[in-house]
């Protein structure tokens, strides 16, 4: 017969304002298998655990409830308290009558009942606990990082200083990400690849890290420690072996009207690119959608050009398989599409760009050289509007995200000061709701573009852009001067909000990893665990988990990768304990658990039973690897006849806690 | 038809092609056809039958009789081989110790009907043609098949035979007559009607267990509802449990996995119409995941053990 012990926290006042916490140790005193009930100040205390302790040993209890916060904030704490007095901690179980209880509740009546149901639960969920042994499993001592812009470069290049090995997975045929399309940084004006290539050839040259550009993750088994990643390497039609990157294909390549993505289509490349100068790995790729070889099998220019013979036209998709201990999402971001904005003439006017594609157009890289022309007629600019927070900050509408893009404000004050600074004789109007800069130098920074720079600054909306006669007629509300405002412009450049990768989505579904409604990484805690998904062994680096400017991604991806190191640098991890168990005297082989077991965890053998009249059958039944298996008990419902079960989280403890809540 | 199952019966036994043979034979009464095992010529001749009222699916014998040594025959109809094929996706049947004849189905006769009809002190006839010639205390008559169908054979899902070693008789096509008709109904009713119908109808459930026991989805190694550790056995005496939870709970296990064979409801003794709840199962998995019927084929992942991201969150309502 168990001994059960009751030990009721007031938190403070946290619990005891809404809860009569002495009516609930009393009335939990009267429940079967509980020999000891008590109340307390701060069970998490010193004194608290000490009391528990003390109790455990002068009334030889067998199992523990707890009522007090949720089991995330000091189940562990209490577990450790118990093991210490000598009991298994798997003997302890949270009621939670803080966080769904007190905290919800004004009436304290209503409170107090409620929490005496809690713990009547709890208390009957105890007593059909059975202590459990937490085994180990092995950890493989090499990370994974899905993303080779500056989140994951710097991610992996942090790791791989520790001493591990990290292998980069880039979609895009050279690792490098968005920095690279940007032309100079805020708030220095520093120029951005100058201070990105060197990092992008310290992580090629490293020998601890392994780049797998033009390749996508395309499963994921596993759990924290022990992941097998499946990695889809998507044929460039190029041995990347034998591709010196010398670009001879590049330019006599004959199909030359392939819109060229690095400088978001604003002009053309050839069908085999090199996406830019410092690509990494500098190797050449045949662009399958507008290949006159690949497409009609007539051609083959860039063959016979390539001295390296590196040109493979039968290339195809290979599939590795890597094993990692953890793994690192780094997918970055995109600004969104903007065909929903028509009021800004986004898609009526080559003159209306986004701020990317405002930085090709400045960049020395860029499709104009670095002089800023006006795409349509490649003339000289001369009014330039800049509208922020277009598909940012829209609350509850159809279009847009309701999120703040937080890199906007201070990219276009970086734009116009680069702007009025090169090109004096422009005018400059930044329309904002409003400007936030927040961060080092931020503000200094706007304010010189305001101050200094002679940028006009205009605190309001613009409603409509109409292209007319080769200019733009801006229509724009003033708020602060209370009027309205028709600009002639010649240029318009929109701060479209930036949202995660389409990528993000299925990958978090292979991963586990929870997202929120705006497909952003969801972090394990808003506050002290920033870096870390709730999945065990994932790891957020950057714009995935929410907007960022370089600065914050660079030290988000060390913070990452300083998580990585420290699990990679144990050789085991405890197991949880919690993990399914199937009954082979129950169990048909039906395989129901084996398809929805996430993990893998899930096999089957034939064993041998003894039948009637003395013979022998064969049965086919499910066997869990506890090392694998994490618990999520998706099995234990799949199961038709009960067979499989949650050790600590048992059918029958549930039912009985579901019927001491229905007493 | 009966004599063509009764030389294929015996020419699988003399070729030794089979060890024993699984069909129908009569049993106390004209109408209560049952499965039985054949292991010679002589029983075959003497009492295999393959009528009118050969409805009992076979398919769930085979999970205990492909275990046991040696090969064994069986004849199933097209439903049956739904439900085959569904239990060996199940891993439930060692195939390899099966030989499946399928046979061709016509429908099969439900004696309420019948009766009903005023067809009554049946002593003998021929039950195994288009029409049932019956020799009564009070003459001879006749009925036509089509007349006398059971209600699932009325809204017959397919007569194809989605698997065989070899086949009597043609092969049959998927049918759609309507099959969910009566679900939409119930669908139809406010929820105080439809509890009140499902109230009515399972307070007459006398817990015979006979649609477990014949069901072929139901053929866990240990039914939850014999296991006092599951924790809905011993509810049972508690209250009135059959009424309100047990063919709730029946219908919710076999989901996803029951074919539509009928069984449940032909065999309950009071007339319960069970194989709505499972076709109301399976009209929602098809409205909600797209078509899907259990057993059709070996290689489709059941719907309900089966997550895609673009799988929908259907709330009340949504599906009727």
């Amino acid at each position: 017969m168990q001994r059960i012990g009751v030990f009721v926290c007031w938190c403070g006042s946290n619990i005891a304002a809404t809860v009569d916490v002495e009516a609930v140790s009393q009335a939990l005193s009267h429940e079967a298998g509980v020999v000891f009930s008590t109340n307390y100040q701060y069970m998490c205390s010193q004194a608290g655990q000490e009391m528990i302790q003390a109790a455990i040993h002068e009334h030889r209890l067998t199992g523990v409830v707890i009522c007090s916060c949720s089991p995330r904030m000091h189940e562990n704490t209490f577990r450790k308290t118990c093991e210490r007095a000598g009991i298994n901690p798997y003997m302890v179980e949270i009621a939670n009558i803080r966080e769904q209880c007190s905290w919800i509740h004004k009436d304290k009546a209503v409170g107090t009942e409620k929490a005496i149901i809690l713990g009547r639960a709890a208390i009957a969920k105890v007593l059909l606990n059975a202590p459990l042994t937490a085994g180990t499993s092995p950890v493989t001592k090499r990370a994974l990082v899905i993303g080779g812009g500056i989140a994951g470069i710097q991610t992996a290049l942090d790791i791989a200083d520790a001493g591990f090995e990290v292998d980069i997975v880039e979609k895009e045929p050279t690792i490098g990400g968005k920095m690279t399309q940007i032309d100079k940084t805020f708030p220095t004006l520093d120029c951005a690849a100058c201070i990105l290539t060197p990092k992008m050839v310290d992580a090629a040259q490293n020998e601890k890290i392994k780049i797998y550009a033009y390749s996508q993750v395309e499963a994921v088994k596993g759990f924290v420690g022990n992941f097998t990643v499946t990695i889809r390497r998507k044929a460039r039609y190029v041995d990347e072996e034998k591709c010196t990157g010398c670009g001879l294909c590049t330019e006599k390549c004959p199909q030359k009207k392939v819109p060229n993505a690095f400088n978001l289509g604003l002009d053309t490349r050839r069908a085999i690119y090199i996406p830019f100068a410092q690509a990494v790995p500098k190797i050449a790729t045949i662009d399958a959608d507008y290949c006159t070889m690949l497409k009609t099998g007539k051609c083959g220019v860039c063959s016979k050009v390539c001295t390296a013979g590196a040109i493979d036209y039968h290339q195809q998709d290979t599939l590795i398989e890597e094993h990692y201990g953890a793994i690192v999402v780094a997918t970055g971001y995109n600004p969104i599409q903007l065909d929903q904005f028509d009021e800004f003439a986004y898609s009526h006017s080559p003159d209306v760009v986004t701020s990317l594609e405002l930085e090709r157009l400045m960049n020395a890289a860029g499709p104009t050289g670095g002089t800023l022309l006006r795409p349509s007629d490649k003339t000289h600019p001369h009014t330039l509007v800049f509208v922020q927070c277009v598909g940012s900050r829209c609350d509850g509408g159809e279009k847009g995200k309701p999120y703040c893009s937080k890199i906007c404000c201070m990219y276009t004050a970086k734009h116009a000061m680069l702007i009025r600074e090169k090109y004096p004789d422009t005018e400059v109007y930044v329309f904002y709701i409003d400007v936030r800069t927040p961060g080092k130098n931020f503000d200094e920074f706007y304010r010189r573009a305001v101050e200094e720079y002679g940028v006009h600054y205009i605190k309001g909306m613009v409603g409509k852009v109409t292209p007319q006669n080769g200019k733009l007629y801006v229509q724009a509300a003033d708020l602060l001067g209370g009027q309205q405002l028709k600009i002639e412009a010649d240029m318009v450049v929109l701060a479209a909000a930036i949202e995660p990768d389409k990528s993000a989505r299925p990958l978090a579904t292979m991963l586990t990893a929870s997202m929120d409604t705006n497909d952003f990484f969801t972090e394990a805690h808003p506050k002290l665990r920033p870096v870390e998904s709730p999945t065990a062994g994932i790891f957020l680096s950057g714009a995935c988990q929410g907007p960022k400017d370089i600065p914050e991604t660079v030290a988000q991806a060390g913070a990452a990768a300083s998580k990585v190191i420290g699990l990679l640098v144990k050789d085991h991890l405890v197991c949880n304990p919690c993990v399914a168990e199937s009954n082979e005297l129950m169990c048909n082989g039906c395989s129901a658990c084996e398809k929805v077991c996430p993990y893998g965890a899930i096999t089957y053998i034939d064993k041998e039973f003894r039948g009637p009249n003395r013979t022998t059958l064969l049965r086919r039944i499910a066997q869990v690897n506890p090392a694998v298996c994490q618990g999520c008990g998706a099995c234990t419902v799949a199961c038709p006849s009960g067979a499989m079960d949650l050790k600590g989280f048992s059918n029958g403890q549930i039912m009985a806690e579901v019927d001491a809540i229905c007493r | 038809m009966q004599e063509q199952v009764r030389a294929k019966a015996k020419a699988l036994l003399e070729s030794g092609v089979c060890d024993r043979i699984l069909a129908w034979k009569t049993g106390e009464f004209f109408y209560d056809v049952t499965p039985a095992v054949f292991t010679s010529v002589e029983e075959i001749d003497r009492d295999l039958v393959y009528n009118a009222f050969c409805g009992a699916n076979l398919s769930k014998y085979l999970i205990a009789e492909s275990r046991k040594g040696g090969k064994v025959g069986a004849f199933l109809k097209p439903c049956d081989t739904y439900s085959f094929q569904q239990l060996l996706k199940e891993h439930r049947i060692r195939r390899e110790n099966t030989y499946i004849v399928g046979v061709a189905c016509e429908g099969m006769a439900d004696i309420e009907t019948i009766r009903a009809a005023g067809i009554k002190g049946v002593t003998g006839g021929d039950f195994t043609g288009e029409t049932l010639t019956f020799e009564t205390l009070y003459g001879a008559k006749t009925m036509a098949r089509a007349e006398a169908l059971a209600e699932r054979c009325k809204f017959c899902k397919s007569k194809k035979l989605v698997i065989f070693d070899e086949l009597l008789g043609e092969q049959g096509e998927e049918q759609d007559v309507g099959r969910f008709d009566e679900v939409k109904r119930l669908e139809a009713m406010s929820d105080e009607e439809r509890f009140a119908f499902w109230q009515q109808e399972l307070s007459k459930c006398i817990r015979c267990n006979a649609c477990r026991n014949v069901c072929p989805a139901c053929s866990c190694e240990k039914c939850v509802f014999d296991n006092p550790n599951s924790g809905v056995e011993n509810k049972a005496a508690a209250s009135s449990f059959e009424e309100q939870l047990f063919h709730i709970i029946r219908a919710f296990h076999v989901a996803g996995r029951c074919t539509d064979c009928g069984e449940c409801s032909r065999v309950c003794p009071q007339h319960i119409p069970l194989h709505l709840l499972n076709r109301k199962f399976i009209k929602d998995i098809n409205e909600i995941y797209g078509p899907y019927q259990a057993g059709a084929d070996a290689d489709t992942r059941p719907p309900l053990l089966t997550y895609e991201t673009g799988d929908p969150e259907p709330r009340r309502g949504d599906a009727g």
